[in-house]
């Protein structure tokens, strides 16, 4: 009969502990490579990294989500396999170990034990074998009396729970994993293959996600977030899945009705605490109940957490400064966090996108004896011009202070993987905005340069030129330049222009006019504000025109053609929650009570045996005294010494 | 009555459990009682129900410990007295650190962690002295330096407990909460487990090269204080509030220790072998015997083992808590699970495939190095879903 055979030897194969340490090591293997390689991840983030081939081949083996991937758990479900298989061929034999306690032993094997001993005795018997019942039980072993064929045999066993914890461990890791499988995505995984369920990839509302993108209320366990804007309330999730997400229906609606974060003396985060309200028909009243990071709400076999936070919709009102010199006003603008907002500038279309606001910027401070310091709120926004690409900023609403003087600072960058680089706009007296515009302005009146380009005559200095009328000119270009393109422009120019033996002369000369004319414009600003420049003008003063024309120099590489001063706002944010059901937790939560169990069972309880053997001879009495343990023997030869030491006292003292 | 009973009588009252504890174990768990006692009567009001039973838990496995083995009692005794010093000699506020004589020498806890650092490395030379010199006497004043560098730490991190609630009541927390912390934490703790198995086993020979580690974790510690400004007390991440992380993380550690201490026990074993190979004159047949080193091993890994599995069972449950679910494939977590498999794999070779001996040893050795990237490369290479990083 062949079939028996079969499965005997699959019995065998799966039972082995080859498979079962091999399946150890490729679990490990797999988990490793789960590590190595960020985990869902936007698929674009991969194209990037490995390029179009790769990133095909790493999706065919389903590398960008390893642990749901079908290999992965074909791996889990083996170690499930081979444990059982393990626990279905050893436990009989444990358990019956368990309570056995080897009364059939032979003497010789007795003697052949390396822990034996043998007295040659005159006492009773009675008194001896009373002597070593005592004895057992008082180091712990139970104890069964055997009347043989002319001998007394007294067994004592101790520690079999240690077998009782291999089958708590072994059935435990079975558990585990079960529960593991039901709370993880497996199911999920089946129903997108048999075509029940289809990611949605599109950023729409979740009212307009198709049918086929939706998890109805009985989807047994999942875990999603959801990001609920302070006052409203959704009952709906966002599961990600592969390139994309689900949308999980809730039997009941969350309310947010305040978001709250609480800040150290130093100011970095304590706390983040949503109230929230639940809403379900089959509730008399809604529910209401604050939650925190470590302390979720469980409600109906559900759990929320508090997960993150993010902007609600601020509303901002923020001054667009244009940047490109002349006369042109500003104007005020009203948005919203997460609006775009078509406008157009200086004739071209442009698109504003505010992505973020922040009451509270906590950055490392470089004062002594402060580690932190609060710059104050912060808007960060994206500019999108009519080719569609998008620099994005981030511009505080206070001035900024660095080494004691105070800037509007605004970030810019072209990707998110970038750090942003700053603009130091400086503030005037009175803290405010307006002499740098000013100024800015004023380089770009061009009357107000052939003034001063006049006042200042140039052309009796040592500068090349044909005629006044030219010079004066090129320079009130010079000025232009500099406002376009800054001193990179007014280099290039140069280097286009000048023969290369007298390029450093040259660039000297104009940089010093430059300097003198921006001078004499800022002067000029300064005097239209109504400051008294008859004496000169003060350190600060001077301070201002170094950052200034630092500033408008940095202007070319700053990529938007206005700039957006914050003026006021109306905070709202929104709490990001967590809600998860799982129900495996059910199984694996007592599978973890019996592996802890299990495992100090297995190490500290160990099983050791002893017998004593009484015999009466010609002499009065033999005695034999053996032990034997599979494990840990050199505790157990101390232990059967000492064991020996009491019975020779004992017997012999 | 005959003679056996009386012996037996006897020998049965000698050795009875109870009988064998001695004034002072009684002493001992009087104060102990007392200590936690004082403690609930005290602070009842700012503790939660979990932080009670840790309390008491902790209460009665200190007497046991005690009772178990003997010189905890006066380790905790010392620590104790020395913490309530110099807590005591914190009276206007944490710039007391730098005025009071013996803050600034001794108690403050950046000094005692530096005399606990000292210490270490001291003992470190000391036990290889001992080893080099065959002198028993040399080991015991190693043995004797190893105490007090633990003793050291241990007022270190307690002082630290209180400095933290100095610089604000909503600031203090048990200072196992940051990766300094934790590497006090681990030396202690390896510390304490090799001193363990010396009194077991009489094997002061081997002190030199457990303490090889605690000292390349002093040397990290120094290095993270002095170059990264490590030791400077930060309040808590809102995730890291949580009781679990009283049990949690002293768990991991008596892991992670007891796999530092397999790893350079194996490291014994292996320059043991080899020196009874070629030279019976080596210097290293006075390390103990290859049967001892094995036995050592293993009971080592079995104790790591059994504590690791409960410290990623604690893991598992508070991450339930805090990022709402208990298991993320979080690059900790998984480095965790890797750990756990890969000494579930090494006990299953020894126990069922009886493999002993070298292989072994060299296993328990790259165990280390699987361990420590689990314990620090995963924080440097590897960006984490901790939600608490964003948060
Ligand atoms: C993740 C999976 C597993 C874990 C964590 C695990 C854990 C353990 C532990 C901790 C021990 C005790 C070692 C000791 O006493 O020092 C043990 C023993 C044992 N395991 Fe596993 N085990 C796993 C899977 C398996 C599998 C699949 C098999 C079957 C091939 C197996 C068979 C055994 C056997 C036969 C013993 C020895 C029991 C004894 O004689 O006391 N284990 N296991």
């Amino acid at each position: 009969m062949t079939p028996p055979r079969t499965s005997a030897l699959l019995l065998k194969f799966m039972g082995s502990m080859n498979l079962a340490i091999t399946l150890l090591v490729a679990l490990s293997i797999a988990a490793i490579i789960g590590t190595v390689l960020q985990q869902n991840q936007p698929y674009t983030d991969y194209i990037i990294k490995f390029g179009p081939f790769w990133f095909e081949v790493f999706q065919q083996m389903a590398l960008y989500d390893v642990y749901s991937s079908g290999w992965f758990l074909f791996i889990l479900f083996f170690l499930v396999l081979s444990t059982s298989t393990c626990i279905y061929r050893n436990a009989p034999n444990m358990v019956r170990e368990m309570h056995e306690y080897r009364q059939n032993i032979q003497l010789k094997t007795l003697e052949n034990y390396s822990n034996s001993c043998h007295w040659s005795l005159t006492q009773p018997q009675e008194d001896v074998q009373y002597a070593a019942q005592q004895i057992f039980s008082h180091n712990g072993y139970s104890a069964r009396l055997k009347q043989g064929e002319g001998y007394t045999l007294i067994s004592g066993m101790k520690g079999g729970a240690s077998r009782l914890g291999y089958i708590l461990t072994h059935l435990a890791i079975v558990l585990i994993c079960i529960g593991g499988l039901i709370d993880g995505n497996a199911i999920l995984k089946m129903r997108q293959i048999l075509g029940q369920i289809v990611p949605e990839t599109r950023n729409i509302a979740a009212s307009d996600v198709p049918e086929m993108s939706r998890l109805g209320i009985n989807n047994p366990s999942f875990r999603g977030s959801v990001s609920i804007p302070e006052g409203r309330k959704t009952d709906v999730l966002f599961l990600n899945y592969r390139d994309g997400y689900l949308v999980q229906e809730l039997p009941f609606s969350v309310e947010v009705k305040d978001f709250r974060i609480e800040h150290y003396d130093s100011g970095q985060p304590k706390s983040f605490e949503s109230d929230l309200v639940i809403h379900d028909e089959r509730l008399e009243q809604p529910l209401e109940q604050t939650i925190s990071v470590n302390h979720p709400l469980i409600y109906d076999g559900y759990s929320i957490y508090q997960a993150s936070f993010s902007d609600g919709g601020s509303a901002l009102e923020m001054i667009a400064w244009p940047l490109m010199g002349g006369d042109i006003k500003n104007k005020k603008i009203n948005t919203k966090v997460g609006d775009e907002l078509s406008m157009s500038l200086f004739a071209d279309p442009w698109i504003l996108e505010p992505s973020n606001f922040r009451l509270f910027n906590i950055n490392p401070s470089d004062e002594p004896g402060r580690k932190f310091k609060n710059s104050g709120p912060s808007v960060q926004f994206k500019m999108r011009n009519k080719t569609g690409e998008a620099k994005e900023f981030l511009n505080y609403m206070v001035p900024v202070e660095k080494e004691g003087l105070y800037y509007y600072l605004s970030g810019v960058r072209s990707s998110p993987a970038e750090d942003f680089r700053y603009l130091y706009i400086p503030v005037d007296d009175k803290g405010g905005i307006d002499r740098f515009m000013n100024y800015l302005n004023a380089l770009g009146d061009e009357a107000l340069l052939k003034r001063i380009v006049t006042e200042l005559n140039f052309p009796g200095s040592a500068l090349p030129s044909n005629s006044a009328a030219q010079l004066n000119d090129a320079l009130i270009k010079l000025v232009g330049l500099f406002v376009e393109k800054g001193m990179e422009g007014v280099t290039e120019q140069i280097e286009k222009n000048v023969p290369s033996d007298k390029r450093e002369e040259v660039s000297a000369l104009y940089i010093k006019v430059l300097q003198q004319m921006l001078g004499a414009v800022y002067v000029d600003v300064l005097r239209k504000e109504g400051v008294d420049v008859s004496l000169g003008v003060d350190e600060n003063k001077a301070q201002f025109f170094d950052d200034a024309s630092v500033a408008i120099g940095a202007l070319n590489r700053y990529g938007s053609p206005v700039y957006f001063q914050l003026s006021s706002f109306v905070h709202h944010q929104a709490s990001g929650l967590q809600i998860a059901k799982a129900p495996g937790k059910y199984v694996v939560y007592p599978g973890c009570a019996m592996l802890i169990l299990g495992v100090f069972l297995m190490f500290y309880a160990p099983q050791q045996r002893l017998w004593a053997r009484l015999e009466p001879s010609d002499e009065g009495l033999s005695f034999v005294l053996a032990g034997h343990a599979i494990r840990n023997k050199l505790d157990f030869s101390k232990q059967y010494q000492q064991i020996r030491a009491q019975f020779n006292r004992v017997l012999t003292g | 009555m005959n003679s056996i009973q009386a012996a037996l009588k006897q020998e049965l009252d000698q050795q009875s459990f109870w009988k064998g504890l001695s004034l002072f174990d009684w002493v001992w768990g009087l104060i102990v009682l007392i200590g936690t006692g004082y403690a609930h009567s005290r602070y009842a009001e700012l503790m939660d129900g979990y932080e009670k039973v840790i309390l008491l838990s902790t209460g009665v496995s200190l007497v046991a410990l005690g009772w178990y083995w003997k010189e905890i009692r006066w380790l905790s005794l010392a620590v104790f007295l020395l913490s309530l010093f110099g807590v005591s000699r914190y009276v206007n506020g944490l710039e007391d650190a730098g005025v009071d004589f013996f803050l600034r020498f001794l108690l403050s806890s950046q000094s005692a962690i530096m005399w606990m650092s000292a210490l270490y490395v001291l003992a470190t030379i000391t036990y290889f002295l001992a080893l080099f010199t065959r002198s028993e006497f040399t080991g015991k004043v190693a043995g004797a330096m190893t105490w007090s560098a633990t003793t050291m730490g241990l007022v270190g991190l307690m002082v630290r407990w209180r400095e933290s609630y100095l610089i604000g009541l909503d600031v203090g927390y048990i200072p196992v909460s940051n990766l300094y912390e934790v590497f006090i934490l681990f030396s202690i703790i390896t510390a304490l487990l090799y001193l363990f198995y010396e009194r077991r086993y009489q094997t002061r020979m081997l002190g030199g090269f457990v303490l090889l580690v605690i000292s390349a974790a002093v040397a990290f510690l120094l290095w993270y204080a002095f170059d990264r400004n490590a030791a400077e007390i930060q309040p808590l991440v809102p995730a890291l509030q949580s009781y679990w992380m009283k049990i949690h993380v002293p768990a991991n550690f008596v892991g992670y220790g007891a796999f530092a201490l397999a790893a350079m026990v194996a490291t014994a074993y292996l320059i043991r072998v080899r020196a009874e190979g070629r030279n019976p004159h080596s210097l290293a047949l006075a390390l103990p015997t290859l049967d001892i080193l094995d036995d050592l091993m293993y009971k080592s890994i079995a104790l790591g083992f059994a504590f690791f599995t409960l410290a990623t069972i604690l893991g598992a449950l508070w991450a339930a808590e805090a990022w709402g679910g208990y298991w993320s494939w979080d690059p900790k977590e998984t480095w965790a699970l890797i750990v756990w498999l890969n000494y579930a794999a090494w006990l299953h070779m020894r126990l069922t495939k009886g493999w002993r001996g070298k292989p072994m040893a060299v296993w328990a050795i790259v165990g280390l190095f699987v361990t420590l990237f689990a314990f620090l490369g995963v924080n440097m290479f590897l960006s984490g879903l901790h939600s608490y990083g964003e948060l």
